[in-house]
């Protein structure tokens, strides 16, 4: 191990990891938003939209990231459509992720129980109330284990913006390897870099969700 | 006039040329499946055979293939193997390596968890009824185990048919160079590019969503 080769080269890795970082950000967020657009238009069953929401779903969730991006940056400009690598990646990562987190906040609505949609109607809350009140609070909490597997899955899934030019961390890695020689230690900083931005996250989702499950949602606190 | 550059795909055989590139990605996914199951079953019965040690080792497993991007796991075996070990892995058997290391893992928490959901009075039951340990198996713990386990177990499948596009990243010939080498002589139509990633877009989603559907449905009729 060449430990001064690996400290000279920290603040690269530093660079790197704020472009798989806020791109990833980004793109999270972003996918956070069409995630929860989709599935209300789903639940309500709002017409035409629920029928596109669920035809993207199906496309985005059946083809690899790494196509999606192939398909906006060297495929798109080609008939006139020209996003810049940083606007490819986070639409890419949005049309991936929207659909995943789509399926999250689903799988959480569909876990309300009939019974206190009814109860929450028969207390005379209007169907807003009712949805902001009781329905969503309790979606929420049962959506919060998958959602935050979707954050983590979407991070790992940035590593492919390497193809889109960006300097993030993979791509940081991969020239640093072409030039100086030492895959190894290269090799080693990217995987401690990884754990340095996935770990947090992970230790964040486990105390999120043991403290919804602490709030009693669902039937372990039985009425 | 010219023509639309869909007509590109079906000069010669380079509509032959991309599926052949397809075929390279998915016989390394079915391979992978393949492996996948058999160690994914090794992992599960070692997960479960109550010693801490196995417990704790196939916890690490898990946790790392959970936490590294499987691009980064690649890079790691395709370049790092070489330089660590001075094994020469060329990039499909590199990513074989990887994807059922990740794969038997996945695989193996799946059966893992199909196994454990079985509630002990099944078993129980079996047995006054005066069951075999051999027909305890064979009527009541497998049935209710693949009942479980085939849905998610296809939905993995399918998100290792569409990981293994990543083998582009590692110098594998597949379908996306084979449509960078289409475009590249078909330099001439300006639109090449957007077709040729758009049907690769398409043949992924053809590949892909039948057995998302599948999964779901086997899933609806087994809840």
């Amino acid at each position: 191990m060449d430990w001064s080769f690996m400290l000279a080269h920290v603040p690269d890795y530093l660079a790197g990891a704020w472009v798989t970082l806020r791109f990833g950000l980004y793109g999270i967020l972003c996918s956070l938003a069409v995630g929860l657009l989709c599935c209300l238009a789903r639940f309500f069953r709002v017409p035409v939209l629920r029928q596109i929401a669920g035809g993207y779903i199906e496309l985005a969730r059946n083809t690899p990231l790494l196509v999606q991006l192939f398909f906006l940056y060297a495929g798109l400009p080609r008939v006139g459509i020209r996003f810049s690598a940083e606007t490819c990646a986070v639409i890419g990562l949005t049309f991936l992720g929207g659909a995943y987190m789509a399926e999250a906040f689903r799988s959480g609505l569909e876990a309300v129980d009939r019974a206190q949609i009814e109860a929450g109607a028969c207390l005379g809350l209007t169907r807003t109330q009712n949805i902001r009140y009781v329905i969503f609070p309790q979606a929420l909490a049962t959506a919060v284990p998958a959602l935050f597997a979707n954050v983590i899955f979407l991070i790992k899934e940035t590593s492919v913006f390497s193809v889109l030019a960006m300097m993030d961390l993979m791509n940081v890695a991969d020239t640093l390897r072409t030039s100086g020689g030492r895959t190894v230690e290269v090799l080693c900083m990217l995987i401690a870099a990884y754990l340095l931005i996935l770990l947090p996250v992970s230790v964040i989702a486990t105390r999120v969700e043991r403290r919804l499950r602490y709030a009693g949602f669902g039937d372990q606190h039985s009425v | 006039m010219q023509d639309l550059g869909i007509s590109i795909l079906f000069k010669g055989i380079n509509f032959q040329r991309l599926l052949g590139g397809l075929w390279v990605t998915l016989r390394l996914a079915l391979l992978t499946i393949g492996l996948s199951t058999v160690l994914g079953l090794l992992f599960a019965l070692l997960m479960l055979s109550g010693r801490r040690w196995a417990k704790f080792f196939c916890r690490a497993w898990l946790e790392i293939v959970r936490f590294m991007p499987q691009l980064v796991l690649l890079y790691l075996v395709y370049f790092g193997f070489a330089r660590l070990f001075g094994w020469d892995l060329n990039g499909e058997v590199s990513a074989l390596i990887v994807f059922t290391f990740w794969g038997a893992a996945e695989m193996g928490d799946l059966i893992r968890g199909a196994l454990t959901s079985i509630p002990r009075h099944q078993t129980e039951s079996a047995e006054a009824l005066g069951l075999t340990r051999g027909q305890v198996y064979q009527y009541v713990l497998i049935p209710q185990t693949v009942r479980r386990l085939l849905p998610q177990a296809i939905n993995l499948s399918t998100r290792i048919i569409k990981t293994t596009a990543l083998v582009k990243m590692i110098n594998v010939t597949e379908v996306l160079k084979v449509g960078q080498q289409i475009i590249g002589q078909f330099y001439r139509q300006p639109d090449a590019a957007f077709w040729v990633y758009f049907v690769i877009f398409l043949l992924y989603f053809l590949v892909c969503w039948p057995f998302s559907l599948l999964a779901r449905r086997l899933e609806k009729r087994w809840a």
